[in-house]
């Protein structure tokens, strides 16, 4: 018999008393109710007790934001399919595309100082990114290997709490959720941040 | 049952890293000797069980999240099969190959296997317990490959040679300073001028993996959910290791027991919400990856899972300790007890440590396997990790289920009538005619000079030294309650009420 047919019949024998699976409650809550502005304070709030830099930008203000921040970045990547509006500031010759065509190697990723991405979704109550690797946001390696991670959320694809965020996407996609640089406190339990993922994160909440 | 054919087949029990090698008063004696262990564990739990509380009780609908999580584990056990053929169904879709192992053996076999089958001798690893619970890491050493640990923690456990003693901060027991000793002394490369300071000492551990993570070309995951309506795995963490192992080397093996369903995407709200708060006391841990079979140009092209039963459909089997099974390990059970604040986990001998342990162990291995059977008495029965619990798996019960269940298997492999029997055939006797009792009465004089001067018992013998192992028992009064109401209350003839046994007395 094989691994999985043994398996399988193991565990339908466990279940032989048929337990019946119970009506899942799903009476917690579904959506925050906030307004804008709320959405806006909270998910702040939440990233900067992360130790993420955030600023609430208007639209129009973006590029000149990103310019300021990637000013002391010798290089930086961005996805094939980030705004290009939003780097007018910025002079091209620092700048390297990636995209699943024309991949950058590791060694290339590993040289450069810093990464501009787009969002899918965040989450206010949580201060939680997620990252879809839709064409804004790029394949998971651009946005993990650079040691700055630079990423704009558009107001409107902020949800209250986590089941609004996740209703918005498609599990499928590659996707990787940031709530904050990442962070240790592996040692004497004292909180480290910035390990391997970017140590530095700023978020840009464009209106 | 129409998908059932065959006979019931008795319950296969797992094997690997889930034995105490000596029962937990043992164990527990000598850890508690170690100070240090004590003073950081204490430190620990508290600190993690204060900020649990903290964002615990910013959800105004935390009781809804747990009776849905429970219900939601509770469904997943009673459909496994159908939700583990689904979930094969739709990450083979997407490109991933499944592998079904038994045991911790098979499972370790498969994954040598398929690393062989990449050329390479080097892994790296994200932190799993299922891989520490099948011994992966000492497998693959005999077989020739290193698995390099990326998780700090496990880093400097690894390095040190060591065991994790909390599933969530494994190395709680080390010291800054030990630490830094551990690095100068087996990381190659490292700075002399290393200090004990954590951000220092993180930032070694940063330089000492980079290179192993943008070389390596095989990662070994664990993973804490899988959706069975889409086939996605997710691998909720905080440094960075994790995106690190799963997304930049070419192959992904990723090792998981097959009790970690979830039937849908819609789950992971609920779950996503309960675990980082109940682990970490976080609202949301840094980053949580997942991923759905193989995506071109993105990620690991060569994609396994390897679903592990190893005792899973045993513990599956026991109708009062299947809830065992809906564990999503977050470590909020051990840090509210009162047994593991003390004893730390090395105690627990297996790979679960703390309340979940003292159940889960014993449901993997067979209640008779080695010393686990004495894991179910490590607990007070307070009931705190129940109350504790995100999926509200009820401990105390399953503790008190499964300690009867020990005693009835050790009365099934005696011919003769144990002391316990003995004694309570005896205490029968005695509690059924108030004579009888006031007559044994007369002995607690005796009982005074065993004590001694100091008016503590220390050592009973026989069965009752279970007793004295853990604690004195002081010394017996020098006159029983009932002859002191009897001489206080001025009626020496104290009038017996007809005991309902009476009758019984000759048979007895
Ligand atoms: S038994 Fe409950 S509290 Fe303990 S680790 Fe598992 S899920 Fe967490």
């Amino acid at each position: 018999m094989s691994a999985r047919e043994d398996i399988l019949g193991r565990i339908r024998s466990a279940l032989r008393d048929a337990p019946v699976a119970p009506p899942i409650p799903r009476d917690y809550r579904a959506a925050s109710g906030l307004g804008e502005e709320a959405l806006i304070e909270m998910l702040v709030d939440r990233l900067v007790d992360y130790k993420a830099q955030v600023s609430v930008v208007e639209a129009a203000e973006v590029p000149e934001r990103i310019a300021e921040l990637l000013a002391d970045a010798r290089s930086y990547v961005v996805p094939a399919g980030f705004d290009a509006g939003w780097l007018a500031g910025l002079d091209g010759g620092r700048r390297h595309v990636d995209s699943i065509s024309a991949p950058l190697s590791l060694a290339e990723l590993d040289s450069i100082d810093a990464v501009v991405t787009g969002s899918a979704v965040a989450v206010a109550e949580t201060g939680t990114i997620i990252l879809d690797a839709s064409p804004d946001q790029g394949r998971r390696a651009i946005s993990l290997v650079p040691d700055h991670h630079i990423c704009v959320v558009n107001v409107a694809d902020i949800a209250g709490i986590l089941p609004e965020a996740l209703r918005r996407i498609d599990g499928t996609r590659p996707l990787t959720m940031i709530s904050g640089p990442s962070a240790t406190s592996d040692i004497e339990l004292e909180r480290v941040e910035g390990v391997h993922g970017p140590r530095r994160l700023d978020v840009l909440i464009a209106r | 049952m129409s998908t059932f054919l065959g006979m019931p087949s008795l319950p296969v029990f797992g094997s690997g890293n889930l034995h105490a090698t000596e029962s937990f008063a043992k164990a527990a004696r000598h850890e508690l000797g170690n100070g240090q262990l004590r003073a950081n564990l204490g430190h620990a739990t508290h600190t993690i069980r204060d900020k649990r509380l903290k964002v615990v009780s910013e959800l105004p609908d935390w009781e809804q999240l747990r009776d849905a999580g429970s219900a939601i584990k509770e469904s997943v056990m009673a459909r496994l099969p159908e939700l583990l053929e689904q979930f094969e169904e739709k990450f083979t879709a997407r490109g991933g190959v499944i592998h079904w192992a038994r045991d911790a053996d098979e499972a370790n076999d498969i994954v040598t296997r398929l690393i062989r089958e990449t050329g390479e001798t080097e892994v790296v690893k994200v932190k799993s317990m299922a891989t520490q619970e099948i011994g992966l890491n000492e497998y693959l050493e005999e077989q020739g490959i290193s698995a390099f640990e990326t998780d700090l923690a496990e880093l400097i456990v690894q390095l040190d040679h060591d065991k994790p003693s909390h599933i969530l901060v494994p190395a709680i027991h080390k010291n800054r300073t030990e630490i830094r000793d551990i690095f100068l002394r087996e990381m190659p490369g490292a700075d002399p001028a290393l200090t004990d300071d954590p951000a220092m000492l993180a930032m070694a551990a940063r330089a000492h993996l980079r290179r192993k993570f943008l070389n390596a070309k095989v990662a070994v995951s664990g993973a804490n959910f899988a959706l069975a309506d889409s086939g996605t795995l997710a691998v909720v963490e905080s440094e960075g290791n994790g995106r690190m192992c799963l997304t930049l080397p070419d192959t992904l093996i990723t090792v998981m027991g097959v009790e970690k369903l979830l039937p849908t995407w819609q789950d992971l709200e609920v779950f996503m919400q309960l675990l980082p708060r109940s682990s970490t006391g976080e609202r949301m841990n840094p980053y949580t990856s997942l991923w759905t079979g193989v995506t071109e140009g993105d990620g690991p092209q060569n994609v396994h899972l390897v679903l592990l039963d190893n005792g899973r459909s045993a513990a599956l089997a026991d109708e009062m300790g299947r809830s065992a099974l809906h564990c999503i390990r977050c470590s909020a059970c051990m840090n509210v007890c009162p047994v593991y604040e003390r004893t730390g986990g090395h105690a627990y001998g297996s790979t679960y440590p703390g309340p979940i342990g003292a159940i889960l162990s014993p449901l993997l291995t067979g209640i008779q396997s080695e010393e686990n059977s004495s894991l179910p008495y490590a607990s007070s029965l307070c009931g705190a990790c129940f109350d504790a619990c995100p999926v509200k798996i009820n401990i105390p019960d399953i503790l008190v289920h499964l300690r009867s269940v020990d005693v009835d298997s050790k009365r099934g492999m005696k011919k003769v009538p144990s002391q316990m029997d003995a004694g309570m055939k005896a205490a029968s006797w005695a509690l059924s005619s108030g004579k009888r009792l006031g007559l044994i009465e007369k002995g607690l004089p005796i009982g005074r000079l065993a004590a001694g001067p100091d008016k503590k018992i220390t050592k009973l013998p026989g069965i009752a030294a279970g007793w004295t192992q853990s604690r004195d028992i002081p010394a017996p009064p020098a006159q029983s309650f009932r002859s002191w109401w009897a001489k206080e209350h001025r009626s020496p003839d104290v009038k017996e009420a007809p005991a309902p046994t009476q009758q019984k007395e000759d048979q007895a």
